[in-house]
């Protein structure tokens, strides 16, 4: 309890008062229907900002964890009968395991090498979620069994505005937990000097491996959420244009900001909506709106508006 | 012996950096290195803290073969250090740049982590202690809060030494600490390199600031072109006519008054 009334999660008190204090205002269900996609990704945008923001390694692939969290959800309800709830631990666990099997070679690389060899990896899942037709049903995607507690079926935009939001709180804590602890200063100082870390005791390598799991974590229950809010799922999940959005969200926002994340998440999955009205020019002002923000605000939006408040601009 | 190198060769591109040397570390002393540039000094020190394996030869740590094993490996083992280039965790306030040096000492699981158990909360404010500690040690502790980023050259030097301090290591690698340096800086870092030997830790000093090296060091080791050269006391390091040749590249009077 103290916990929780301390500085460290003050910002996240300030987002839970946001998030119940919104939804009166929302004229339809649709507008629902964004806040969940909102929560939905930030979440996974805060898994991927531990990695990116803290630890410091850009990962080009994480959208492979959405697509694996997503299909275990569509795959093992439907064709093991097994219920949806325990798929989306399931789905973690797998993106957890594939995450540290593949990410024991690769953190050994540094830099773009990382970045180059997790695009790979986001490919070859999107690749294989085209492929494997029987089971995924191909590009076309397959239909998501809706989510069931017990008697309780969970459906509507409203009930996945909360449940995606009370997630992302719950996400965002462990995430700042982990940031004032042992783990989250080896990983801060990882980000600064390799070298340095290692003659201090920090074992690189294994720090670098633990949180992409966390993070693959993170990504899996994001698409979990995602098939099942949406109830329809494609590869495009796992695809490359993913990962780089998921990347966009985690800078926008503000490297190593926990609160950024929600709002890279935020931005990026409003902007295209209301941009809609502008028909063949949507892209181009999406990508003219999102330079001046990188120009403008180049620490990513949080950091740099809480420098503003803060008198001192760099 | 606390930390022995035998017959301790590496090479790059053809050029032998360190060529065979052999030398022995008493513990609780202060142990230096010197020689002229090139002479492979700091490349002996990445041998000791594992950042390079050798080709040839042997390191012992405590008596223990050492050869070839990680740099966290080493450092998990009492082995620190300090680099002639900081190495400094700029995106860090000052204490937070010592707390990483607690690493070592600190055992919380990442589960107990992400939930911030209890146990987390001791663990970081027994951390906290001990950094503001090593950085009273150095003459840091008003600077605690600040930013590394906004601390000058010579408060950066100290803080990768309290780094290392807060940590306790049992041999502590200082790569020309006094670089940069003015005298006066120059003398704290006498007080504080002998604070540290009363405490029991073995100190392993490679240094140009020849007035430093002759104060302070019990041993003196000295390199020339990746080779051994000498080993000594101060008195006998500088009476050694090899020495004063090598280090200046003629033998004068004027070399002779450059070693102190």
């Amino acid at each position: 309890m103290r916990a929780l009334l301390s500085h460290r999660l003050a910002g996240l008190a300030a987002i839970a008062a946001i998030t119940v204090l919104l939804p009166p205002f929302f004229p339809s269900l649709y507008y629902y229907r964004v806040g969940a996609l909102v929560f939905i990704f930030a979440l996974a945008a805060v898994g991927l900002n531990l990695l990116m923001g803290f630890a410091g390694q850009v990962s080009l692939g994480h959208a492979g964890f959405l697509g694996i969290g997503g299909y275990a959800v569509a795959i093992a309800p439907t064709y093991l009968g097994l219920p949806s709830w325990t798929c989306i631990f399931g789905g973690a666990l797998l993106s957890g395991l594939v995450a540290f099997l593949v990410g024991r070679p690769i953190l050994r690389l540094k830099g773009h090498y990382l970045a180059v060899a997790t695009l790979g990896f986001g490919v070859l899942v999107a690749i294989v979620l085209t492929n494997e037709a029987v089971w995924t049903g191909g590009p076309d995607g397959m239909s998501v069994p809706q989510l069931t507690l017990f008697t309780w079926r969970v459906r509507g935009s409203d009930t996945w505005y909360w449940i995606a939001a009370a997630s992302f709180l719950l996400g965002a804590t462990l995430a700042l937990n982990l940031v004032d602890s042992p783990t989250g200063r080896a990983l801060k100082a990882i980000h600064d000097s390799e070298v340095a870390s290692s003659v201090l005791g920090v074992d690189v390598a294994r720090q670098k491996l633990a949180i992409f799991v966390v993070s693959a974590v993170y990504a899996s229950v994001a698409g979990s959420y995602l098939a099942l809010f949406n109830g329809h799922i494609t590869p495009d999940i796992s695809g490359f244009l993913r990962s780089i959005e998921l990347v966009a969200m985690v800078v926008l926002g503000g490297m190593g900001s926990v609160a950024g994340s929600l709002v890279g998440a935020a931005v990026l999955v409003v902007l295209p909506q209301i941009l809609t009205a502008l028909h063949d020019y949507e892209h181009m002002v999406l990508g003219l709106i999102l330079m001046g923000f990188m120009i403008f605000l180049r620490q990513g939006i949080m950091p740099s508006l809480i420098a503003v408040v803060a008198g001192r601009r760099t | 012996m606390i930390l022995e190198a035998e017959r301790l060769s590496i090479a790059f591109g053809g050029v032998r950096a360190v060529d065979e040397v052999s030398l022995s570390v008493q513990p609780g002393l202060v142990f230096s290195i010197i020689g002229p540039n090139g002479a492979g000094k700091t490349t002996l020190l990445n041998l000791f803290s594992g950042l390079y394996a050798p080709m040839d030869g042997r390191v012992r740590l405590a008596g223990e073969d050492v050869t070839g094993l990680a740099p966290d490996w080493l450092a998990r083992r009492g082995l620190s250090r300090t680099f002639q280039n900081l190495q400094i965790f700029f995106r860090m306030t000052a204490l937070e740049n010592v707390m990483v040096g607690r690493h070592r000492h600190e055992a919380t699981g990442i589960l107990s982590e992400l939930l911030h158990l209890p146990l987390v909360d001791r663990q970081n404010r027994r951390t906290r202690e001990a950094a503001r500690a090593a950085l009273a040690r150095v003459g840091l502790e008003t600077e605690a809060d600040r930013p590394a980023s906004a601390l000058p050259y010579g408060a950066l030097k100290r803080l990768e030494i309290a780094r290392a301090l807060a940590s306790e290591p049992t041999v502590l690698l200082l790569d020309e600490p006094a670089a940069g340096c003015n005298p006066v800086e120059t003398n704290e870092l006498d007080g504080v390199i002998r604070s540290m030997v009363e405490d029991g830790v073995t100190v392993v000093l490679v240094e140009h600031d020849m007035r430093l090296v002759m104060n302070i060091s019990d041993r003196i080791h000295v390199l020339a072109n990746g080779r051994t050269l000498a080993e000594g006391t101060a008195a006998e390091v500088r009476s050694n006519s090899a020495v004063v040749e090598a280090y200046l590249g003629v033998g004068s009077q004027e070399a002779v008054h450059a070693l102190g």
